[in-house]
């Protein structure tokens, strides 16, 4: 069964901007999937359209196999939305958001007070029942729109950008969470602009770009196909030009240093004994390259605009 | 589908809005209508002598009431709508299953109870100055809830069509308080020029005050039946924009 099915999904806003050309796309019940593309690509505009708060132009959304349109209440029953911006009212307790939102979802009072408390403590925000949500961390706030994303216990949980500017340690706790979701059978769909965030979460993958969707696969084989890495050589003396060894291709960005793109199947051993044998001492090596970047300059190689 | 639970979620948080800021929503109408009372029912009164056969006093009591009905019913929702509007907290309620009509509902009938509590604790001051007794209390009940509808309905579509903070502020300012004013809140239109007289047949609030006056002390200038007629016909079509403007999502979905 497909949590989500999208067909043919265009959006062009009120000014005559064309968020979305035309998406299609499906997500497994019980995935982990991800919506990766660069700022503006049209993720969040996709989002709004699949939990009502966008209009679409044209196509059609399903969600567990309920028409958006058609069988519009269903629909929106299984879903938890965790939006991009915070959206819920400062003034309020954290309970009393979470509270509420199961109230619109039509759960009666006593089993919303249980689920409430239970996406709380899930969330590890039960000691914050009673603060007012202004006061809270981003982090927490974010917690907070997880938590109100579950009351209901939807089986398709979609978070935008889920750890957009939270620092380390509280991006990996929810990961963790996120995890434990999945686990207990929710399907998640997440959207992010780090390719490493959805490496170490996600089983499926999709790539938008610029209202397109540029290539849906499962995450290893995607993975596989990035091949190259680059590195920055940092030299003990400097060089005039760049030394020639077989397999890599190497430029010399300064006197000293040297930008090498290695080969995953030839691997940086040979390059060194290389080196060696020309006399060049290496003092420090760092990897360069953003691998999204890297992914997103091969897919935009390959499949120019308007092919996809 | 059941919504009674969704409609009685933004119900509730409605009353709780009002009452956690109590100081700003049901503490300045007593002092202000305390007031009126003082200042125009005593003060000024005594000296105006009686008027369609009551005294001044009795006869501005009504309209004191109903105009701070039309005032607090109209400010309750489109404050509330607004900021969860603007905060963005809407959205809440758009991702979940609750249909328009119930969004309609919660936040017309937390402006109804906002207008009502209001219009109670009024005429419990108006006890102080003036000995009221009520002529007819099914038509006074009527009329107020009908009011504080329409109003509420009205704030609702100001709400929506609003894109700023002053945009919410210009209509109770420009048009609710002066045709509050002009509706009869303080003389007869009898006492007017015949111009301004037909003039004023024009402004539906002077229809509800009158009918709340009849209802309360059996005095009128209007003909009661047209009054009601009128109300409910506003209240159909401001629902009918109101639930349109919420199907077209003006406002609230790109
Ligand atoms: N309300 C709007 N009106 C006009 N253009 C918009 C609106 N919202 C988003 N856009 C544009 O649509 C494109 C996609 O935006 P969005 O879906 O938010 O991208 P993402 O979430 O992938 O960063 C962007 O170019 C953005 O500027
Ligand atoms: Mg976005």
């Amino acid at each position: 069964m497909n949590a989500l099915s999208i067909r043919n999904l265009k959006k062009t806003y009120n000014n005559g901007f064309e968020a979305l050309k035309g998406i299609d796309l499906e997500v497994q019940a019980g995935d982990f999937f991800a919506l990766l593309g660069p700022n503006g690509a049209g993720k969040s505009t996709t989002i709004g359209i699949i939990s009502s708060l966008v209009n679409e132009s044209s196509g059609s959304v399903s969600i567990f196999g309920h028409d958006l349109k058609a069988e519009r209440s269903l629909a929106k029953s299984c879903l938890g939305l965790v939006p991009q911006e915070v959206n819920f009212n400062q003034f309020d307790t954290v309970k009393s958001i979470v509270f509420n939102q199961a109230g619109y979802y039509g759960t009666p009072r006593k089993l919303a007070l249980q689920r409430t408390e239970h996406c709380l403590k899930q969330m590890d925000l039960w000691d914050k029942r009673d603060t007012v949500s202004r006061r809270l961390s981003g982090g927490m706030k974010r917690r907070v729109m997880i938590a109100r994303a579950m009351v209901h216990a939807p089986k398709l949980l979609i978070l935008d950008e889920p750890t957009a500017g939270v620092d380390i340690e509280i991006r990996r706790s929810m990961w963790k969470m996120m995890q434990e979701v999945n686990q207990q059978g929710t399907t998640i769909i997440l959207t992010t602009h780090y390719l490493e965030e959805a490496e170490s979460l996600c089983r499926n993958i999709a790539i938008i770009d610029q209202g397109r969707i540029v290539e849906n696969t499962d995450m290893a084989s995607l993975l596989a196909r990035l091949h190259v890495d680059h590195f920055v050589l940092d030299l003990a003396e400097p060089l005039a030009h760049a030394p020639v060894i077989s397999g890599y291709q190497i430029q010399r960005i300064a006197d000293k240093v040297l930008d090498v793109a290695v080969p995953k199947e030839i691997g940086l051993n040979y390059l060194f004994s290389q080196l060696s044998a020309q006399n060049i001492n290496v003092v420090s090596l760092k990897n360069k390259s953003n691998r999204l970047e890297q992914l997103f300059l091969n897919l935009i190689d390959t499949k120019p605009a308007g092919n996809s | 589908m059941n919504y009674s639970i969704a409609y009685r979620t933004i119900v509730t948080k409605e009353i709780f809005r009002f009452i956690r800021i109590w100081p700003q929503t049901l503490l300045p109408p007593a002092i202000t209508t305390a007031l009126y009372f003082l200042i125009f029912g005593k003060l000024i009164g005594d000296r105006v002598g009686a008027i369609n056969g009551v005294t001044y006093m009795e006869y501005i009591v009504p309209g004191i009431i109903l105009m701070s009905v039309i005032s607090h019913s109209y400010a309750n929702v489109v404050s509330s709508f607004y900021s969860t509007k603007f905060q963005r907290n809407i959205e809440e309620l758009l991702v979940a299953p609750v249909p328009n009509w119930v969004i309609l509902s919660g936040y017309v009938s937390g402006g109804i109870i906002r207008g009502l509590l209001v219009g109670t604790v009024v005429a419990l001051i108006s006890l102080l100055f003036a000995d009221i007794e009520v002529k007819n209390p099914y038509i006074t009940l009527s009329v107020m809830l009908l009011t504080a509808t329409l109003f509420s309905l009205a704030g609702f579509i100001n709400a929506v069509l609003a894109e700023s903070f002053d945009d919410i502020s210009i209509i109770p300012n420009f048009v609710l308080t002066p045709l509050s004013y002009l509706g009869g809140v303080f003389f007869s239109v009898k006492m007017l020029p015949t111009i301004w007289q037909s003039i004023s047949l024009g402004n539906p609030i002077l229809y509800m005050i009158n009918a709340f006056r009849y209802g309360l002390i059996g005095v009128t200038d209007v003909d009661i039946q047209l009054a009601f007629m009128m109300t409910g016909g506003l209240i159909l079509i401001l629902t009918l924009v109101s639930l349109f403007l919420l199907h077209k999502g003006i406002g609230i979905k790109n």
